[in-house]
């Protein structure tokens, strides 16, 4: 025990019309308090179900779902989760979507103080100015900017991002991927992070899984003790390119691509 | 400033054009009025029955308003449970699409035989069940097409599916529902026209039209359907201001 996430011998399979379609299998990932765990794989490897477990929105076949120590039975108001796709509703300012989840986890919680914790959250990421303005008015990178403001708003402990930057043009990744490091210093949480981008899983995570492709299982964990803020330079390190290198081979041997090197 | 003036100063021209190309086409082509009423006929009968045109009018128009109230409560408790259950979805679906195929005319005898009598009652009911269609078919299909994302960023906080549906099904379904409601508001129009010239009860706009027919008074029957024409664009527009202030954020050159 000891971590804040631990996902204990799961296996999962979706039931279809050719017969059940195994996605996971016997999958084990430990995230200690205040880590940051990216996941990478193969498309179509059963990522996102794995958030979805995780958030409580489903339940495993078989093996458990632990958070905090507690086995996960039911959604919890201590999680946080972003996607894609931003989701930010239309007909709310950028301030009131924020404020969304603590509507649902502190109803009592003043009006004032909700907009209070919003607006410094805002303003960690570079908002400041933009609390009026629609969704609509605003860039895709601002989107997401806000989208990952109202994951945290209610302080979760475990943070749940399934592929936030995905859709976002390069530069404005990396403009996130250090909003994200700045974030962790001043709101610390546990986060899982499913991606496609082994950049973005090196540079921001305490430790990288590379699951297999489908039914998923864990086939590689590696660590990257490098607390605290990176610089965005440490992509380009020695160190670092040997590990994408690392990360890389795993992902095709995942793929199934050189099965020679997977035995 | 300058956008109010246009929007308010070019329709009304164009209604002034309008009636001025009539008047001069009934003139050039000498029609008597059975054949065609031109606008300086039809204001003179506009005036000569001015008093029941207000009481007619306002007959047609609360009905019509409160069969279109119907609408929108049944159409939308109709969508939602279509729209959140697969199964009543495919249960009601085929029944709708042939209630909604039946001629409303055909249902009018039929609901004057059921409620004899009662004229407000049937005038309301056939306005409701000519509109109501639209409405539960836009809360079903934007209630149905709800990005799972958008349920799973409140459901994973332990939100219930009421407060879901709450904060973000239904306003996210408004502009579909407004789409919706413009239609239904014609229909139930029709519906109450159409009780009020099949059945006789001597009630409503329908039954002026009727009277004028049986009179031969033709300009009667174009002033008639000039101010049906007046009653739909009022309630046309209302729900225009509705939609603005309720589902205005889904218009994006507003800004």
């Amino acid at each position: 025990m000891g971590n804040l996430i631990e996902i204990k011998g799961v296996t999962h399979a979706y039931q279809t019309k050719a017969g059940p379609l195994p996605v996971l299998d016997n999958l084990n990932i430990g995230v200690p308090e205040g880590s940051f765990c990216a996941v990478v794989g193969p498309s179509g490897c059963g990522k996102s179900t794995l958030t979805r477990l995780i958030a409580g929105l489903m339940f495993p076949d078989q093996g458990e779902v632990w958070l905090h120590g507690e086995l996960v039975k039911s959604p919890r108001k201590t999680v946080g989760m972003a996607f894609q796709n931003p989701v930010l509703l239309e007909w709310r300012t950028i301030l009131q979507n924020v404020i969304l989840p603590l509507e649902i986890v502190a109803p009592s919680m003043p009006k004032r103080q909700k907009e209070e914790r919003a607006r410094e959250l805002l303003s960690l990421v570079g908002l400041d100015g933009f609390e009026n303005k629609r969704p609509s008015e605003l860039s895709g990178g601002m989107r997401q900017r806000a989208s990952l403001c109202r994951s945290i708003v209610h302080k979760p402990d475990v943070l749940i991002l399934d592929e936030p930057f995905g859709a976002l043009d390069a530069f404005t990744r990396e403009d996130l991927w250090q909003t994200m490091h700045e974030l962790r210093v001043k709101e610390p949480f546990t986060a899982m992070l499913i991606t496609h981008d082994l950049r973005e899983s090196v540079y921001l995570g305490d430790q990288v899984v590379v699951l297999s492709g489908r039914p998923a299982t864990t086939q590689y964990i590696m660590d990257i003790p490098m607390p605290g803020p990176r610089p965005l330079d440490m992509l380009y390190t020695p160190d670092s390119v040997e590990k994408l290198a690392v990360l890389r081979k795993q992902i095709q041997i995942a793929q199934g691509r050189t099965d020679a090197e997977a035995a | 400033m300058q956008g109010n003036v246009q929007k308010i100063f070019v329709p009304l021209t164009a209604i002034v054009v309008l009636l001025i190309l009539w008047e001069a086409l009934v003139w050039f082509m000498g029609w008597p009025t059975f054949k065609m009423a031109a606008p300086s006929d039809i204001w003179p009968a506009f005036l000569r029955f001015q008093p029941m045109f207000w009481e007619y009018g306002w007959q047609t128009l609360w009905r019509t308003v409160a069969g279109l109230g119907l609408a929108v409560l049944f159409g939308t408790l109709i969508g939602m449970i279509m729209g959140l259950s697969r199964i009543m979805n495919d249960a009601l679906y085929p029944l709708l699409v042939g209630f909604n195929a039946i001629p409303k005319a055909t249902v009018v005898p039929v609901v004057a035989l059921m409620f004899v009598g009662q004229h407000d009652f049937n005038t309301i009911l056939i306005a409701f069940l000519i509109s109501f269609f639209p409405i539960a078919v836009s809360v079903a299909i934007g209630l149905s097409t709800l990005e799972p994302e958008y349920r799973d960023i409140l459901r994973s906080l332990g939100a219930s599916r009421f407060t879901v549906f709450w904060k973000i099904a239904l306003p996210k379904t408004l502009p579909e529902f407004f789409g919706a409601l413009k239609v239904a508001v014609t229909l139930a129009f029709i519906g109450t026209n159409l009780v009020e010239i099949i059945t006789p009860h001597g009630r409503g706009l329908g039954h002026l039209f009727q009277s004028a027919q049986i009179n031969s008074d033709f300009p009667l029957m174009f002033a008639v359907l000039i101010a049906l024409a007046a009653l739909g664009i009022i309630l046309y527009y209302i729900v225009v201001a509705l939609e603005r202030i309720f589902a205005g954020w889904a218009d994006r050159t507003a800004t």
